[in-house]
């Protein structure tokens, strides 16, 4: 009973807050810039209002171009459905699941940039083969920062891995876990499109990464595209959280009101980056995710003593 | 064991049949494709009793003379191989009936399917050979049968070259092959009882002595990794591949390179207990060859070209588990040694079926528009919906992406790393877990390579006359596709079913009692069922989720228009990105330099430039930088002895006669005097 009142908020949960992250790193944004900004809850008035819309469709394109949208909304969803979310075990877990999350994510990506090629637009080719490359690069981060956790805990399922067995590690492997969340937190800016490796804000196609390729689509699969990529942010959001307080108490209020302090805390730390930082020149991307590889290695390689 | 003789000979009848009518284009046809698909139905029998009863079928026959021993036998280990031979043997046949049929004009189509038969059977007999000799006899068969495939073409020269490529892979392999039987065959004595010295049996009883068993163990290496494609050996795939009729190519790919993994699975099987090196070499040797793999296959501009360097990489990954695989078993691991044989198993049947859908795909596209060239293909899922649609399929398999099969075997592979890396400590647990950060590399790689296949060639506008007016495959075309992408669809539903399906030969290769890897597999908490069922969800929320999108879109409204191009309201195809250009960033990041496209150019100079010209060509960088400057100096070395090749064939009789003299007087020293 437990088990299934827990799920249920999971599954509201990860299905209603995403976009409130995004309002909230608007809302830092636009406190160091000075600015009263958006409302909180903006993104959701967006996401709503692009439901409504009508939209226009290249003739170039197929059935793949509006296929991508909901595969990528899809899989975002299905992975939030196997990261915990606070103390208690995933909606769906079990041995191997880890591998599922990141391939999962691949395939979303993989139907975004074939949504965009389907266009036949250079600018959309382009976004499409940043995006790949980017995202090649920062898989082996992830994987070995999974790689780091699951030889702690011995666990191959997130919700083991991330669950209160972790906790008593941050004693003895606790500069492991550290040089994987610095590593993680760079993989989450690069696979969620944020400031150095991309601007959401920018108006330039040619500087753009993932918002190039979404150039053709507009009205609900916009929409679905903006929730996705929420989704995914928190997704981000709740394994660094977890990562950081894997820990249990016996009261699942507490465990909820831990969880949701620390994914609003990621949100405001994100903003502060933004607001703090330029974005890095192309060629320059590559290199701070190798360095984020190196980083999860080491945090690997240490645990080898 | 009746049918599979039967088989055999309906295979040959159909060879001989389709070569006797050879003028006749439809009856050659229709004769090889009946003999073939005749032939593995029957085939397919035994394999499937086998494989589902765990028995084996033996037959022996021979003549009298000095290794005459004929020993046939189907085993779990074999079923499971001679199943993808007969599967997509027969599939093949039918769309290469349609496929070839269109070169009836130009060609005779009788030889072509006289070999393809021989193919088929050759293969076969591999597998199922259980003496040495019957062994390196059906491999030539098979090699040279696909020799002749390969250069159905000849009229064109790069197709003479990948022929001639494949056939001295192909013979230095074989070298290192009857190398390894000799020393087999040394080593156990077996030489002296000659009848059934070089039975397999007989080998395994004595091989595993370590100092020979190692070098045993490498020579079936460098044998066998040249027909799997092992790097550095894989230098004819890249060539041969794109050159081969679709089908065969499907069928070389698909099954062929596989059998160089048979081959050392049954090696390693009469080898005993595996030295604790074997397996991290293999491993190491498997990794390198993904990479390179999947480094070049992100930058080839020929459809075919890419899907034989991604051949490469699966064999890599093949390995990379095979060598995992052999540690656990060195290390008394059984968890990860039952994991990634497992892996090893399941893989090679994932990679037949949907590298077999995606060459077939790719022939279907060239037999649509006339070139296999990405840059200037495009726009053909408009105009082939159900072979586009198909290959979409058949390209999120290959990037090993869930929800469908290519993902369960490299699941495996990376739960056999976790695993092996978290059971063992210190700097051997972490170096199996930075190679799961490898993999995901590789895996990044691949998608690359398949979002850029399937993008360029099926999306956006044609980028050329051809491709604009490409036109859908006939039904016996598009029925083979039809058929290899549900198998995808249905090995990625039912992953735990298949498991125990191949769980005898698995037991079987491991060499320990049946049952035990199921067990373990379950104790390994490593959970196929789970996946599957995942998997099955996963495509229908997919599904549904299109399904809903279309509806929404539809109730708000659409509007036609022209893509977004800052306000340029008539776009054209020039206006696309090109296959090499979306390469470039991939390959200048994210692939060692090694593998990176060689570029030229003349630049600008003086005050009154004149026009810039460039040209970049992506040369296999081993084939480039190894084997060419290796060859050619030897090359120079042996036109020295032309001087012997006098084309006078008086000479060449007295050459005869002269080493017959020596030949006689050397024998004569070395026969004890007053002996019998």
């Amino acid at each position: 009973m437990h088990a299934i009142v827990h799920n249920l908020i999971h599954i509201a949960v990860v299905l209603i807050a995403p976009p409130l992250l995004v309002g909230v790193i608007n809302k830092v944004k636009a406190f160091f810039a000075g600015r009263t900004g958006p409302p909180l809850l903006q993104p959701y008035y967006d996401i709503i209002k692009l439901f409504q819309k009508g939209s226009v469709i290249s003739e170039t394109t197929t059935w793949v171009f509006l296929a991508g949208p909901p595969i990528a909304l899809s899989t975002a969803i299905l992975v939030s459905l196997l990261i915990p979310a606070a103390g208690s075990a995933a909606p769906i877990s079990f041995e191997g699941d880890l591998i599922l999350a990141a391939y999962l994510l691949g395939l979303g990506r993989f139907f975004t940039a074939l949504a965009a090629m389907d266009t036949g637009s250079s600018f959309e080719g382009m976004g499409a083969s940043r995006e790949v490359t980017f995202a090649c690069l920062a898989e082996p981060a992830f994987f070995l920062g999974l790689a780091t956790t699951a030889k702690l805990t011995g666990s191959l399922s997130l919700s083991g891995m991330f669950g209160p067995e972790l906790a008593s590690h941050w004693s003895s492997a606790g500069a492991s876990l550290a040089l994987v969340f610095v590593g993680w937190f760079i993989v989450a800016l690069a696979e969620n499109s944020r400031i150095p490796f991309d601007d959401p804000n920018t108006h330039l196609e040619l500087t753009m990464i993932h918002e190039v390729m979404v150039l053709d689509h507009g009205g609900p699969a916009l929409g679905m595209i903006l929730y996705g990529a929420s989704i995914k942010l928190f997704v981000f959001a709740a394994l660094l959280v977890r990562l950081a307080t894997p820990i249990a108490t016996r009261l699942p209020i507490v465990d909820w009101l831990i969880f949701g302090v620390g994914i609003l805390g990621v949100a405001a730390l994100i903003g502060v980056i933004e607001s703090a930082t330029a974005r890095l020149r192309l060629s320059h991307i590559p290199v701070l995710l190798v360095a984020a590889c190196l980083l999860c290695g080491f945090g690997l390689i240490l645990l080898a003593r | 064991m009746e049918l599979f003789l039967v088989a055999m000979a309906m295979l040959l009848t159909g060879a001989v049949a389709s070569i006797v009518a050879t003028r006749a284009p439809k009856i050659a046809t229709v004769c090889g494709v009946a003999g073939a698909v005749g032939g593995c139905l029957t085939g397919l029998a035994p394999t499937l009793r086998v494989l589902a009863g765990g028995d084996r079928l033996e037959s022996r026959f021979g003549w009298d003379a000095a290794h005459g021993l004929i020993r046939l036998e189907i085993d779990p280990l074999g079923a499971f191989f001679l199943a993808p031979v007969f599967v997509l043997g027969a599939i093949a046949a039918i769309y290469g009936g349609e496929y070839l049929f269109a070169y009836r004009h130009e060609k005779r189509l009788g030889a072509p399917w006289f070999f393809y038969n021989l193919f088929l059977a050759g293969m076969a007999t591999v597998v199922a050979a259980r003496t040495a000799v019957v062994f390196l006899t059906a491999w030539e068969i098979m090699s040279i049968a696909a020799f002749f495939l390969v250069t159905f073409e000849h009229e064109k020269p790069e197709t003479r070259r990948a022929g001639w490529v494949y056939l001295v892979a192909a013979h230095l392999g074989v070298a290192c092959l009857i190398g390894m039987f000799m020393l087999l065959g040394s080593r156990s004595g077996s030489f002296e009882s000659a009848w059934e010295g070089l039975d397999f049996s007989a080998l395994a009883r004595t091989a595993a002595n370590p100092p020979y068993a190692t070098l045993i163990f490498l020579l079936a290496i460098a044998g066998f990794g040249a027909k799997a494609g092992f790097v550095p050996f894989h230098v004819w795939l890249p060539e041969a591949h794109p050159a081969a009729p679709s089908h065969v190519s499907a069928l070389m790919s698909g099954v062929m390179i596989k059998l160089g993994i048979y081959g050392l699975l049954r090696i390693l099987t009469m080898l005993g207990d595996p030295a604790l090196w074997w397996g991290p070499a293999l491993a190491t040797l498997g990794v390198a060859g993904a990479t390179a793999g999947v480094a070049l296959a992100i930058e080839q501009r020929d459809i075919k070209r890419v899907l034989a360097y991604s051949s490469m990489e699966n064999i890599g990954l093949i390995t990379t588990a095979l060598g995992v695989a052999l540690w656990g078993a060195a290390a008394r691991l059984p968890l990860v040694a039952a994991v990634a044989t497992t892996a090893v198993f399941v893989h090679i049947w994932n990679h037949a079926i949907m590298k077999g859908l995606m060459f077939l795909a790719a022939g279907s596209a060239l037999h649509g528009s006339g070139t296999k060239d990405l840059e200037k293909l495009g726009g053909l899922l408009k105009r082939m919906p159900l072979t586009g649609g198909l290959m979409i399929v058949g390209g999120v398999a290959m990037a090993a992406l869930p929800p469908l099969n290519g993902f369960i075997g490299k699941w495996l592979i990376y739960v056999s790393l976790f695993r092996g890396g978290i059971a063992v400590a210190g700097t051997r647990g972490s170096i199996a877990l930075l190679a799961a950060g490898a993999l995901a590399l590789i895996g990044g790689l691949a998608a690359i390579a398949f979002v850029r296949l399937l993008g360029i060639a099926l999306l956006g506008s044609p980028r050329s006359e051809a491709a604009a007016h490409a036109h859908e495959s006939p039904l016996a075309m598009t029925v083979p596709l039809a058929v290899l992408a549900v198998l995808c669809v249905i090995a990625a539903i039912l992953p735990a079913q298949i498991v125990q399906t191949i769980a005898p030969a698995i037991d079987q290769a491991r060499g320990i009692a049946a049952g035990q890897t199921a067990i373990e597999i379950a104790k390994a908490g490593a959970a196929p069922a789970s996946l599957g069922y995942f998997n099955f969800c996963a495509i229908v929320l997919f599904l549904g989720g299109f399904a809903a999108t279309i509806v929404i879109l539809r109730v708000r409204g659409i509007a036609r228009g022209s893509t977004w191009g800052c306000g340029y309201a008539r776009p054209t195809s020039r206006m696309s990105y090109t296959a090499s250009s979306f390469a470039e960033l991939p390959a200048d990041h994210a692939t060692p330099r090694f593998f990176r496209p060689k570029e030229s150019r003349r630049g600008f100079e003086g005050p009154f430039p004149a026009a810039d010209e460039y040209a970049s060509s992506v040369p296999d960088p081993i084939s480039e930088r190894l084997y060419e400057p290796f060859f050619s100096s030897w090359a120079d070395r042996f036109a020295r002895f032309r001087i012997l090749q006098q084309g006078n064939i008086h000479i060449y009789l007295l050459y005869i006669l002269i080493v017959v003299t020596a030949a006689l007087a050397w024998v004569s020293t070395r026969i004890p005097r007053g002996g019998s």
